[in-house]
């Protein structure tokens, strides 16, 4: 049953991913080229390539790409909703411990240090993100610094900044 | 319906995410804390530590907490449809009409230029969440060293996030010791 199977891998990675869509990527590789052998190492290279350019979290459209090409539409669908499940299910604990007793120094002290590690964590995934093939020309420092300026002191709408460095990038090419 | 303007939002924002779940942040915050004014700024910085400290997607985990906040169970499910359904949507449409996008030039150059703008976003909001820890001499240290070993060392987050729980655990100890 393709649909038990799909099922199954999804919702193990979706509790055991942990640290961005990077890392759950080669765990999701690892299942679906080693294990159930359902596309070649090429193939799912492709897959990546397009989840990465589709809009969305890169995990869940690696999910409903490769639960498309297992199942079709229904495919796709049960291997999103399995790589959230785990996420939903933790959830539902973690609001009976955390808000409950959010007063209690044994959630605070934790939280407080959680906090700058994690700025730490999201920084580091920025910087790793900074390789040639995110800096390609002086267009690509250019928008770097637009964008941090413009988000970081005037809170420009993200959405706004994402539209506009895709029409200069065309723009660039058609130059 | 606060449920639906929340569930619209978290739509037109997966539908605009390149870049992996990271780039939500600056999204998330500005329509949720700056525009709509649903969260406070501490409110959110909460629920972003909670989303990273847990298995799973982050985007997900990120529109569940915010969504609870906010509006309870039917709020943490209608953002998590939010955020996920435009992916469903688009990649089902393309795998269905498109062999292969990543040939096509135009769609190169637009991603030359998205690129840099999502590290750009990415960047922002970690820096944003630095001044909201408020550190001092004792530990401006923590998201150097934990960022250092992500990039450097190739360390799991996991492990960082596990040490942070276990220091807070003892801090609290010692700190109901004290008092």
């Amino acid at each position: 049953m393709v649909f038990l199977q799909l099922f199954w891998v999804f919702f193990k990675i979706g509790l055991f991913g942990f640290g961005g869509g990077y890392t759950m990527v080669s765990m999701i590789r690892m299942e679906v080229v080693d294990g159930y052998g359902w596309m070649t190492a090429g193939e799912y290279a492709d897959l990546l390539a397009m989840s990465q350019m589709t809009p969305g979290p890169i995990s869940i459209n690696t999910a409903t790409f490769v639960g498309f090409t297992q199942g079709g539409i229904l495919g796709s669908v049960i291997a999103t909703l399995s790589l959230c499940l785990p996420s939903i299910i933790l959830m539902s604990f973690v609001i009976a411990l955390f808000f409950k007793h959010k007063e209690s120094p044994y959630v605070k002290k934790p939280m407080a240090v959680m906090t700058p590690v994690v700025a730490g964590l999201i920084i580091s995934a920025a910087v790793m993100m900074c390789d040639k093939e995110s800096f390609t020309s002086v267009l690509s420092y250019v928008i770097f610094g637009v964008t941090v300026v413009a988000h970081y002191f005037f809170k420009v709408n993200p959405i706004l900044l994402i539209i506009l460095s895709g029409i200069a990038g065309w723009l660039w090419g058609l130059c | 319906m606060l449920v639906l303007k929340l569930f619209w939002e978290f739509f037109k924002i997966g539908a605009f995410t390149f870049g992996g779940g990271y780039a939500m942040i600056s999204m998330v915050k500005t329509a949720l804390v700056d525009k709509r004014k649903w969260l406070s700024e501490d409110e959110f910085w909460e629920c972003i530590t909670l989303a990273q400290s847990l298995p799973g997607v982050f985007a997900i985990n990120m529109a569940l907490y915010t969504g609870f906040k906010i509006c309870g169970k039917s709020g943490a499910a209608l953002a998590m449809a939010g955020a996920a359904l435009p992916s469903v949507i688009i990649i089902v449409l393309i795998a269905s009409f498109i062999q292969n996008i990543n040939g096509l030039k135009t769609v190169k150059d637009i991603f030359a230029g998205i690129r840099p703008c999502v590290i750009a976003l990415i960047l922002v909001p970690g820096l944003t969440m630095l001044k909201k820890a408020k550190l001092d001499k004792r530990t401006f240290w923590i998201p150097i060293l934990a960022c250092l070993a992500v990039c450097l060392l190739g360390i799991s987050p996991v492990y960082l996030i596990i040490v942070a729980i276990i220091a807070g655990i003892i801090l609290a100890k010692y700190a109901l010791r004290n008092s």
